[in-house]
């Protein structure tokens, strides 16, 4: 039982050396953000395509599916995700948590037919979310250079690796029934998207520059995961200056 | 008698506490959490997100309990000093209406969700306090919502919000120093405004 942990460690490892050769190799605005000129390029490409076609669909599947068959979908995908937050639990080392994860996916997948209904949660056993992302986060795998994905989002070259490896063992991917399988990916994304739009219409009231706004959300969220709530403190000058001047009358 | 006394000793106990209760920072937040969130379950006009109504109600219930100027010099960092007082006393004008209208979308957006409230770790005379959140949603994980919050003569205010480790005052010191770069504290007080006329519009 050994083994998968090792492999996905060289993995990592490998990852690793990757991440902090591709960070060298491009010189750009920020330590984060090396690639900020191509990803604010991606940015745009995202925001034309996603604008015009996928959030339009995203907005009317939200009008017109009733709430209920839109929870029995979310479920439906919450459930697998509950399968890899219970994966990456044992990777991590957190076995009461992945036992609550596991337990979750077998009430949900038997009694909740396939996961439809959220029985686990009904019956207060608590939702975690946890990837490969978080999980090589934890190994010690530098996120790497920050990435805007069009249609899929913000990443980094960590996290983009953590989710080809869920599409790479998903269990999705097993269903030999090729139109049957692209559906389901195709109402995931949808759901997936559709579960984005409130945080997208938060995000657009706030942000004076979207972009900047929502990378710098994303990477701090992903630090606060990796760190289990608990990140280290910002090496900012700016928030002890801050704190002190604050208060004092301005010259 | 001894059984009357008793009780009204125990009365007594009970609304000293109470009053104890309303003093600190975590009571607060829930008090004023639940207040909002009643208020919108109440209302279906509120519910639509009509937005005049929203702004009104955090006006009256959130705001008073906010520390906006102390979030404002704290998410423009060294550049507040810099300000002159009339700049920041713009700055502090349109970044609280940007923050309302930002809080206006997420109550509107997120009203169905319940708060747990976290005990406060606490020593008697802290004057600077988390008081720690967590929001549930069906069928997602908790979302850890915490306030930085200060005693002021004023009673407990908060300065910052820190949703899933993304702290408010410094996303948006991130935006501000970069603005503040390009085009000066004038050219920030613009940036805000024409964001808040912009959204106004909407």
């Amino acid at each position: 039982m050994n083994r998968p942990p090792l492999q996905l460690r060289r993995a990592a490892l490998a990852l690793a050396g990757l991440t902090t050769l591709l960070a060298g190799c491009a010189a750009g605005p920020t330590k984060e953000d090396p690639l900020e000129p191509f990803n604010r390029q991606m940015y745009a490409v995202h925001q034309v395509v996603d604008g015009n076609i996928v959030k339009p669909i995203a907005e009317a599947y939200v009008n017109v599916t009733p709430e209920l068959i839109r929870t029995g979908v979310s479920n439906f995908f919450g459930n697998l995700d509950d399968l890899f937050t219970g994966i990456n639990n044992v990777l991590e080392g957190n076995g009461k948590q992945a036992g609550d994860d596991f337990g979750r996916v077998l009430l949900n997948s038997t009694f909740g037919m396939l996961g439809i209904l959220d029985l686990g949660s009904m019956m207060g056993i608590p939702k975690d979310h946890k990837d490969f992302g978080i999980t090589f986060g934890k190994w010690g795998v530098p996120a790497g250079p920050y990435l805007f994905v069009p249609l899929f989002g913000p990443t980094t070259v960590r996290d983009g690796t953590g989710t080809l490896v869920r599409l790479f063992i998903g269990p999705i991917g097993y269903i030999p029934d090729v139109p049957l399988r692209n559906s389901i990916y195709g109402v995931g994304y949808l759901d997936a998207r559709s579960q984005a739009l409130s945080g997208e219409s938060v995000l657009d009231t706030a942000a004076l520059d979207k972009y900047r706004f929502l990378r710098n959300a994303y990477l701090k969220n992903r630090q606060y995961q990796i760190y289990d709530g608990k990140p280290p403190p910002d090496e900012d000058e700016d928030a002890a200056s801050a704190g002190n001047g604050v208060l004092a009358p301005p010259q | 008698m001894p059984r009357t006394a008793a009780s009204v000793l125990v009365l007594l106990l009970a609304c000293a506490s109470l009053a104890q209760a309303q003093d600190d920072p975590d009571a607060l937040v829930k008090s004023v959490a639940e207040d909002t969130l009643s208020a919108i379950r109440a209302d279906k006009e509120l519910q639509t997100g009509n937005p005049a109504k929203v702004k009104q109600l955090i006006e009256a219930k959130l705001v008073p309990h906010f520390d906006t100027a102390r979030m404002t010099a704290l998410a423009m960092g060294r550049n507040w000093r810099a300000a002159t007082p009339e700049q920041q006393k713009q700055l502090t004008e349109q970044f609280q209406s940007l923050l309302i209208r930002t809080y206006s979308n997420a109550l509107t957006n997120y009203r169905d969700n319940k708060m747990i409230y976290k005990p406060l770790r606490m020593n008697p005379g802290d004057t600077d306090v988390i008081v720690r959140t967590e929001v549930t949603r069906p069928g997602q994980a908790a979302v850890q919502i915490d306030y930085s919050m200060e005693k002021t003569a004023d009673g407990w205010k908060a300065y910052d919000v820190v949703v899933a480790g993304v702290s408010l005052v410094t996303n948006y010191r991130d935006e501000f120093n970069d603005v503040i770069k390009s085009s000066g504290v004038d050219g920030l007080i613009k940036a805000l405004s024409d964001k808040n006329r912009d959204s106004a519009g909407k």
